[in-house]
């Protein structure tokens, strides 16, 4: 059994699994519940300033019969009193003091307001407080949530105000809804913050009835954005998750990252570990299934973890971050084809038409006797279950065309029938960015571009 | 207290239709194959992964119009196709889980037309000529509304009360209510389609009319009579497929004995031992004089026919039916073994001398196939082992005269889908030979 207790900036916890700061952490009662179930911390809904909400608050995307891929809200932060938001958090640490409870908070723009908050948020005794820079909706209209994160300058005077009094690790949640995260992180960093979280919820809208052409969900007869959330997001999460990790000065301030957005089984968990998160924050996963999931988070974890000869969460964090890299420092000569296994292919032909179509046309149908066929040649009069499978043609790669682009790989529907093979190119390794110092002619001229192409032997067809 | 057995439960239509929950996960199940296998398999060749990917846009009429413009009697092949040898067998899916339930999605394609009155397909516009179509079973209804479609005058003669043909009175409830098939005859009518019934050709409809007023005529005439055993006491076997109409036409009046005995071990038999079973005989037994291996049922309808408690006696020859003052007691039989294969491929059943014995039973019915259609030898037509010979247009012998249909299944096993296939072919072929007399091209 491996040791999945983390410490967070001092923030302890004995699994790196947190409720993330929303509907599942509105009350003392269901952080309670969600502890008994396991959950290793909490987020508490955020805190502050005064609020009013809508019914018709969240809406979905569902896809192929799969519901609630993706969640989007419109919801404020807590709208329950402030006193009784603290006195509920009190309670909850001292029942639980081996889990980490850290409080969520917004207020107004102002250092009193802020200065107040965190006073009374460390009397409760809570482990930490999350400042929420993230919310893109209702909140960010009066100057608060997003509408902070977006700005470094005013992520950063924030964040001063509060680290100057806070005796608590003080986390800060960024906004996915920004070009690039790196400079609310650092302005962050430069104000003192102890940790980092990420990500919000990005601006959303789910979609329009096409019955009424009122937008989903409607309010009213009206809809707007929403903060968007859930599986769907989460490469875009590991991403944003990754951009920081491999920032210089992220990386230098040692400052561990609360990862988040569509966790939702204990394989999302380990890629957010992989890509340097500590802790994982879980809401839509939790919101579609309950707290009870908290069960196999942590079990598929330490069986992954035992089988890979992980002891602590700590040998896990950012292992996969020096593989991030960029374009520019891609090998152009890696050379990977497809390889369809015929044992394994169930002949669904989807690689042939997906290739045939929209990739590069280096998937042949081919009949029993290996000779290349057209689709639909089957005579009008043809038909049952032995005909139509004894003359089914089967998928073929003619793999000296093929460009290794993945796309049959992606779409086969059967595990491991469609493997990319790495064969060797014959050409020596090269990136871009060397291609540009060397051979400054060939990224700027086509001409050269052709001579070189054919210099080295590469042939597009 | 003897139970009251309700024909209108016992016999009602075995499959529920599929919830709507249901057909969605189903719909989302398929993998949308590129030139599938299920549409390869399907003898009307319907583009399933496009109905079936309809159904789960929630496109319906859309998912309905794809399966009615390759099989106008989509609803009833829904029902009654042999999926299991056909588009489900072929189902990439098998492989790896189970098939997609390609009939019941079909079904509730097309049910959802036909329960909501709404038709997919407008007449064409006229060309101002005439076709007769002889027989309102499934290769005539579909002849009938292709032709309909392409703006030509038909008119259906159906000798029966009803058309429907086989669809109407030939198939089990238990499979497919007779409101299905009406529903599709009511549909082919709304196309413009005549459909004269009670007209039959030799009776009260003459060849010649019908040759000198219409441009081109399709005979669907399907089969006749189930042929004679030829033992003694045959008159008081019931024929199989008058059975099964009244068991759909008036099953109060049908008379079920106490102890059933099936001759024949094809679909039909089963279909005949299962209405005994299921409505009150206490002992169904199916008698068939080759072994399980040679039996035409399919495997799925054998399996079926088991499970409703129905029992096999096979390689057993019925010698002769025994009366007692006119009441059947008992079916006198011989035990049978495989010799030498015969003409059809199968080892010939051979008597096993002296091992006669009695199934004790007060109901015999045969369903040992048909009667070749009749009709070849009145109109003078090219057969083919008894059937009416056709050339890949599906024209007779007489040019002009086309047929589909049982009536011409000299090789493979009837079935309605293939009725249909014919019906729509024939259709082609004569809109082909029409235009070009009319000097236009054809589609």
């Amino acid at each position: 059994m491996a040791d999945l207790s983390i410490n967070f900036a001092g923030i302890r916890s004995p699994n790196p699994f947190w409720l993330a700061s929303a509907p599942p952490t509105n009350s003392g009662a269901q952080v309670h519940r969600a502890f008994e179930a396991g959950w290793g911390g909490a987020v508490w809904k955020t805190i502050g300033a005064p609020v009013l909400n809508v019914s018709n608050r969240y809406g979905a995307w569902h896809y192929g019969g799969q519901r609630m891929l993706a969640i989007n809200n419109v919801e404020l932060i807590s709208d329950r009193s402030l006193e009784v938001n603290l006195r509920e958090i009190r309670d909850v640490k001292r029942h639980w003091p081996d889990r980490a409870v850290i409080v969520s908070a917004m207020v107004e723009s102002k250092p009193e307001a802020w200065r107040e908050i965190v006073l009374k948020i460390e009397d409760t005794g809570a482990d930490g407080i999350e400042l929420n820079y993230g919310c893109p909706h209702g909140m960010s209209e009066r100057g608060m949530g997003s509408a902070v994160g977006q700005v470094p300058e005013y992520c950063q005077q924030i964040t001063s105000w509060v680290t100057e009094v806070a005796r608590i690790p003080v986390i800060v949640k960024l906004t996915p809804n920004v070009a690039s995260v790196v400079p609310p992180a650092r302005a962050a960093l430069a104000a003192g913050a102890h940790g980092l979280s990420l990500i919000n919820t990005i601006n959303s809208i789910i979609g329009v009835d096409l019955d009424t052409f009122e937008l989903i969900p409607n309010i009213g007869g009206k809809g707007g954005h929403g903060g968007y959330a859930g599986p769907a997001v989460k490469p875009i999460a590991l991403n944003l998750l990754s951009s920081l990790g491999v920032d210089e000065v992220v990386r230098k301030s040692g400052v561990p990252i609360s990862g988040m957005g569509g966790i939702t089984t204990w394989r999302d968990a380990a890629e957010f570990l992989l890509l340097g998160a500590t802790s994982l924050q879980v809401c839509t996963a939790v919101m579609h299934y309950g707290f009870r999931i908290i069960e196999d988070l942590v079990d598929g974890l330490n069986a992954w973890m035992d089988a890979k000869g992980f002891k602590t969460i700590a040998e896990v964090v950012g292992k996969s971050l020096p593989r991030i890299s960029d374009f520019n420092d891609f090998d152009l000569s890696f050379r990977a084809v497809a390889r369809i296994n015929p044992e394994k292919c169930i002949r669904c032909n989807l690689c042939y038409v997906a290739c045939n179509d929209t990739a590069h046309q280096c998937i042949d149908l081919v009949d029993a006797q290996g000779n290349v066929v057209p689709p639909f040649r089957y005579d009008v009069h043809s038909n049952g279950k032995r005909e139509a499978l004894s003359t089914r043609p089967q998928p073929r790669v003619r793999e000296e065309d093929c460009v290794g682009c993945r796309l049959c790989h992606n779409v086969c529907p059967v595990e491991g029938c469609i493997e990319m093979v790495e064969v060797p190119s014959g050409r020596p390794p090269v990136t871009w960015r060397e291609l540009m110092q060397t051979r400054p002619e060939v990224t700027e001229d086509w001409s050269a571009m052709e001579r070189y192409r054919k210099e080295v032997g590469i042939e597009i067809h | 207290m003897q139970q009251v057995i309700k024909p209108e439960e016992v016999l009602k239509e075995y499959h529920p239709p599929l919830t709507d929950h249901e057909a969605l996960v189903e719909a989302h199940r398929c993998l949308y194959c590129y030139d599938a296998p299920c549409t390869h398999a399907c003898p009307t060749h319907i583009d399933i992964p496009k109905f079936i990917k309809k159904i789960a846009s929630g496109n319906l009429v859309g998912s309905a119009r794809t399966i009615l413009e390759a099989n106008l009697m989509g609803a009833t092949c829904a029902r009654v196709c042999p999926v299991e040898e056909l588009c489900e067998g072929a189902c990439v899916l098998n492989a790896e889980e189970k098939p997609i339930m390609i009939g019941r999605l079909q079904r509730y394609a097309t049910d959802y037309v036909y329960e909501r009155g709404i038709d997919v397909f407008k007449p064409g516009p006229p060309t101002g000529k005439r076709v007769a179509v002889i027989g309102a079973g499934p290769a005539g209804l579909t002849c009938a509304g292709e032709l309909a479609k392409l703006g030509y005058s038909v008119t259906v003669f159906e000798k029966r009360e009803l058309a429907g043909g086989l669809s109407t009175y030939g198939i089990i409830v238990l499979r497919e209510p007779v409101e299905v098939a009406l529903a599709e005859v009511e549909m082919v009518k709304r196309l413009g389609v005549e459909v004269k019934t009670g007209m039959e050709l030799g009776r009260n409809l003459s060849w010649e009319e019908v040759r000198a007023g219409y441009d081109a005529v399709f005979l669907g005439v399907g089969l006749g009579a189930v042929p004679k055993l030829g033992i003694p006491g045959e008159e008081q076997v019931v024929d199989g497929l008058s059975y099964i109409e009244a068991s759909k036409m008036n099953p109060a009046g049908l008379k079920v004995g106490r102890q059933v005995v099936v001759i024949g071990a094809g679909n039909t038999a089963v279909d005949c031992a299962t209405i005994a079973k299921r409505l009150g005989a206490e002992r169904v037994t199916m008698v068939y004089r080759r072994s399980e291996r040679e039996m035409t049922a399919y495997p799925h309808e054998y399996e079926f026919a088991k499970k409703e408690g129905i029992e096999f006696r096979f390689l057993t020859q019925p010698v002769e039916v025994l009366l007692e003052g006119g009441q059947v007691v008992g079916l006198k039989c011989v035990r049978m073994r495989l010799g030498a294969p015969d003409a059809s491929g199968r080892p010939a059943p051979e008597p096993v001398p002296g091992s006669e014995f009695v199934l004790p039973c007060d109901q015999v019915v045969k369903a040992i196939g048909q009667e070749k259609p009749w009709l070849a030898q009145m109109l003078g037509l090219e057969t083919e082992k008894g059937f009416i010979k056709v050339n890949q247009d599906y024209e007779t012998s007489l040019p002009g005269v086309y047929a589909g249909g049982d009536c011409i299944r000299a090789r493979g096993s009837a079935s309605t889908v293939m009725a249909v296939q014919d019906g729509k072919l024939a259709a082609f072929a004569i809109h082909r030979r029409l235009t070009q007399s009319l000097g236009m091209a054809a589609d």
